[in-house]
């Protein structure tokens, strides 16, 4: 099963959108070279936007206090608990796609 | 085959010595002796064990696997007797004779126990309740004798004396301590210092007695009492001897080597006149110098290792500069180099203040600092200890190096600190070190203080060291991990970067990373410092890349703790109309905005906008924006000044409004806030802005600069005295310019004034001694042509979906599950 999010356009590189799937909050990342990163969108610090917040190729920083998280594993680099990560890709048609499996 | 190295001593230098040549890869066949029957342990947390505030286990450095491990043989428990420096050998007392191509002897010393009558029992060794403080041992057994007895005297009032009277007391009910000096810490500390260290110390319940020789320690079968030489006795079931310690030089001597108050050894640590035969730590005799602290041989091991394995062959010792800190709980006592002045130009500084147990004495010659005691307030340790250490310049107002008075904070911050600064006394720690072990992926403090060893030994510079790995894991952006680099992402000072940049002609945040950073690797960390500079650079020919700004700067509005942002339209110099007063209030009111404020910096604030609604909101105001969110220019506030107040000499309204209209907006390395007030009487508080214009009588106008009143309290600095509006608006231009081109990425010029100093930049602004105000002033007015007000920026958003919200308040759009 598979959720399409939206055109991969929506989101310029090296930034991220929030996007409602199936009733959880997912920041997904158009990182610089153009693969996606989809991450639990609400900071488990103190519930900052994250697709607000800065990236790279590794990391988000979430704009409120500046917590870091690996956009691959979720895993928070400064001691918050981890975020879920969400397997992404894009379609055919270019939109951002969401795999409730890991697509083989 | 490789050569055999064998180390005589398993102490706090031999092993660290095996360690560093471990860590350099060196190729020996290594064997260690060793007294002690088990692994190498930390000799300093003794003193925390007996304190009971550290377990035994905690206190092992490398157990018996770590040599397995390593392929080292230990021989622990066995002494060594005696070397054979022709055949090579050394011969244990256990029979055994080992032979070496290189030997180490990192012996140690041993308690100094004078010769009291009594202390000894014939055969027996210590008379049944007399204790030395050196080993595990030694403290097991007091502990166990202690707990059963009363009242214990320490002999010898230093630093081991203290610790261990503080220790006992945890064991027994009654402490005195007996010193043969005038005052405690006689060796760190001065007279008024040791007086004031003994109040503190008696206050926890520990007798002192200063000038007292201990003449002879009674009873026959145990210990009743000491008896000093004025006649007194004192009645003690428990005696503790920490008078000195002597360097462990026996087997040495007995083998032939120079041995003078320890092993006589050159800048590499050989020991004279021999070849293969090298000595580390405590029982080694430096040029006449022996220590008795870890931090030195840290250092001799280092340069012994990279002799050794070839690393450095000619790696060489300098002698160490060396500081002690007492690690007594509620005891702050902290010193470095010479305690009184020794020469007729030596500078003293000295502060006391009895009733709180404070004392300080600074001793500098040559402008330099060459001793310091801090006796019940160590907050300047870290700050004088790198001044010390590392021969700083200081302060022209030394009361600085004393107490903080504004300014940045004096403890060193976790950036601010130099890269190779020492942060573990004990281990020989650096900032670098623990940073580096951090983005090595070590992300916890105690990850990174098992790694490094920092923070293991005497555990005061914990604190620091977890506020370096917090940082450097990313807990504050605003501060950057390498303290000379502008942004942590990019290894370069910021002139270095600036020529690169001009160099490679790199207009956009990315190809900086491209082209700067080995690998190419970018920084989330690093891009807004970046975006800034580039900005500052290129004006209009800036290529602007969206993700390297900051949310603030990409909505130009500043983000709030649940999500929304704030509005402030630009209110140059504080003054308004009611028509404008009128439009914000309809505003605030069809929006429902939850908060209408004044801010400190005279407008006003919408607080609480929701970020999609932004672009509406700023259309229906259809002001400019005020920049309440960038590390810009932001305000200029103003008082009434002539036009209304009876006492105004000068229109501080009009020249407010001048230079705000001019400067609005313009980016720099961290906020810019200005006012300008129309007499002395300062309403405007220029004199704690960045920086502040005051009409003095006479048609003339005072410029302040590097002043502040947030985080840090700071009158500025007078950079001039000019006699027109035109020239204060110049000036105040080619100013900020030199700001933005030579200040670090986040470094408010509260703390950039007082770097660089007032003189220089008096001399660059003001008199021209470089011959580049013409190019300041020109590079100004191409940022000030640039300017372009962001919050035009809203018919059309200049991203996809740059207004979308990030936040779970409202419904988003769902999408269907396929
Ligand atoms: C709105 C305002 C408070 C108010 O209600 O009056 C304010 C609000 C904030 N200030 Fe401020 N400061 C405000 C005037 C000041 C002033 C007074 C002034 O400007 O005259 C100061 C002292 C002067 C100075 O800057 O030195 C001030 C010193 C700070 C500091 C400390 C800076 C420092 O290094 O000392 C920070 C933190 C920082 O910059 O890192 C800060 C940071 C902040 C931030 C931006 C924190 C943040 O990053 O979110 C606050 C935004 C709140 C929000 O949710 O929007 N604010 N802040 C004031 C806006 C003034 C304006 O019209 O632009
Ligand atoms: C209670 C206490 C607290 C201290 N606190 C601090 C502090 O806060 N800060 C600080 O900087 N310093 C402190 N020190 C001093 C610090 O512990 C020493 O400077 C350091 O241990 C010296 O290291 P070393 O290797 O030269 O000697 P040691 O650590 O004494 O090691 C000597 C080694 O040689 C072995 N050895 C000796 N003779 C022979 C032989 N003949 N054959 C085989 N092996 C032998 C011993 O068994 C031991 O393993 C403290 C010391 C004590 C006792
Ligand atoms: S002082 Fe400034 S930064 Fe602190 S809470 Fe108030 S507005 Fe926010
Ligand atoms: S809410 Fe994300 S860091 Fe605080």
């Amino acid at each position: 099963m598979s959720i399409r999010l939206g055109p991969v356009a929506e989101i310029p590189v090296g930034e991220g959108r929030t996007y409602a799937v199936d009733g959880d909050m997912v920041a997904v990342f158009r990182l610089r070279d153009g693969s996606l990163r989809a991450l639990s969108a609400v900071c488990p610090h103190k519930g900052g936007p994250l697709a607000d917040g800065q990236i790279d190729m590794k990391v988000v920083v979430c704009p409120l206090h500046l917590n870091a998280f690996d956009l691959t594993t979720g895993c928070s680099l400064t001691g918050q608990p981890d975020l879920t990560v969400y397997p992404v890709g894009v379609d055919d048609e270019g939109h951002i796609v969401i795999y409730s499996e890991v697509p083989a | 085959m490789a050569q055999r190295l064998v180390v005589i001593g398993n102490g706090m230098a031999g092993a660290r010595t095996v360690e560093e040549i471990l860590a350099r890869g060196g190729d020996f066949d290594i064997t260690v002796f060793g007294d002690e029957p088990y692994g190498n342990y930390n000799r300093i947390m003794l003193s925390n064990v007996l304190a009971g505030v550290e377990d035994e286990s905690g206190i092992f450095l490398n157990d018996l696997s770590w040599y397995a491990d390593n392929g080292i043989t230990l021989n622990a428990g066995v002494r060594v007797a005696r070397i054979d420096r022709f055949a090579k050998q050394v011969y244990a007392e256990d029979g055994t004779a080992t032979p070496y191509d290189k030997l180490i002897i990192a012996t140690g010393s041993r308690a100094w126990v004078p010769p009291i009558p009594g202390v000894h029992r014939k055969g027996r060794g210590y008379h049944q309740g007399v204790f030395a403080f050196r080993t595990l041992d030694d403290t097991r057994a007091m502990i166990r004798y202690a707990r059963e007895h009363e009242r214990a005297v320490v002999i010898g009032g230093g630093l081991l004396g203290l610790e261990a009277a503080r220790g006992l007391q945890n064991h027994l009910g009654h402490v005195t301590l007996v010193h043969a000096a005038g005052h405690l810490m006689n060796t760190q500390l001065d007279a008024a210092g040791g007086a004031i260290l003994q109040r503190s110390v008696e206050a926890l319940g520990i007798e002192v007695v200063t000038d007292a020789l201990t003449t002879e320690i009674l009873g026959k079968h145990s210990v009743t009492g000491v008896k000093l030489k004025d006649g007194r006795t004192i009645p003690c079931d428990v005696v503790v001897i920490a008078a000195g310690i002597r360097a462990n030089a026996d087997v040495a001597e007995v083998s032939g080597l120079v041995v003078e108050r320890g092993i006589v050894v050159d800048d590499q640590m050989r020991a004279l006149d021999e070849a293969d035969i090298y000595a580390v730590g405590e029982c080694a005799q430096h040029r006449g110098q022996t220590y008795g602290l870890v931090a030195p041989l840290w250092d001799q091991a280092k340069v012994l290792a990279d002799h050794l394995t070839g690393r450095d062959p000619d790696a060489a010792y300098h002698g160490s500069r060396i500081a002690t800190k007492l690690k007594v709980a509620g005891v702050d006592v902290a010193a470095m180099g010479i305690q009184t002045a020794e020469r007729d130009d030596d500078e003293t500084l000295v502060f006391s203040e009895p009733r709180k147990g404070v004392y300080k004495s600074l001793v500098i010659r040559d402008g330099r600092l060459v001793g310091a005691t801090l006796v019940g307030d160590v907050r300047k340790y870290a700050f004088l200890m790198q001044a010390f250490d590392r021969e700083l310049a200081l302060p022209e107002d030394r009361v600085e190096l004393m107490f903080d008075l504004g300014g940045p904070p004096a403890e060193v911050s976790a950036a601010d600190m130099a890269d190779d600064a020492q942060v573990c006394n004990c281990n020989g720690v650096s900032k670098g070190t623990l940073v580096e072990t951090v983005h090595g992926g070590c992300k916890t403090v105690n990850g990174v203080m098992d790694k490094t060893r920092a923070g293991k030994g005497c555990g005061t510079c914990k604190s620091l060291v977890q506020q370096i790995v917090e940082w450097a894991a990313g807990g504050e952006v605003e501060e950057d991990p390498k303290a000379s680099w502008y942004v942590p992402g990019v290894p370069m000072p910021k002139p270095e970067l600036m020529a690169a940049i001009r160099t490679h002609g790199l207009k956009s945040v990315s190809s900086v990373f491209a082209t700067l950073v080995p690998g190419g690797e970018e920084d989330a960390k690093s891009k807004m410092g970046l975006a800034s500079l580039l900005k500052m650079m290129w004006g209009d020919e800036y290529v602007d890349e969206r993700d390297a700004r900051f949310i603030n700067d990409r909505v130009h509005a500043n983000i709030q703790r649940d999500g929304t942002f704030s509005v402030v339209p630009q209110m140059k110099g504080g003054v308004t109309t009611p028509a404008q007063l009128k439009r914000i209030a309809e505003v605030a009111e069809r929006h429902s905005v939850p908060m209408v404020k004044l801010t400190g910096g005279q407008r006003i604030d919408l607080l609480g906008v929701p970020k999609e609604k932004l672009p509406q909101i700023w259309s229906e105001l259809d002001m400019p924006s005020g920049y309440a969110y960038g590390k810009s220019f932001r305000t200029v506030k103003t008082c009434v000044g002539s036009d209304f107040c009876r006492f105004g000499v000068g229109d501080s309204t009009a020249l407010g409004i001048a230079l705000e209209e001019r400067y609005q907006g313009i980016e720099g390395p961290g906020k810019m806030k200005l006012a300008v007030t129309g007499c002395p009487r300062n309403c405007a508080e220029a004199y704690v802005k960045d920086l502040g214009v005051v009409a003095i009588d006479g048609g003339r106008w005072e410029i302040y600069v590097g002043g502040a009143a947030g985080a840090h309290v700071r009158k500025g600095d007078l950079l001039a005295t000019v006699s027109s509006p035109d020239e204060v608006v110049t000036l105040t231009g080619r100013f900020l310019q030199y700001y933005r081109e030579n200040a670090n990425w986040l470094e408010r010029t509260y703390a950039w004034v007082p770097r660089v100093g007032i003189e220089r930049i008096r001399e660059v602004v003001v008199d021209d001694a470089d011959g580049i105000a013409a190019d300041l002033d020109a590079a100004m007015d191409a940022s000030v042509g640039a300017y372009r007000d962001p919050w035009k920026e809203r018919v059309e958003p200049v991203t996809p979906g740059q207004f979308r919200t990030s936040l779970p308040l409202v419904v988003l759009p769902q999408v269907p599950v396929r």
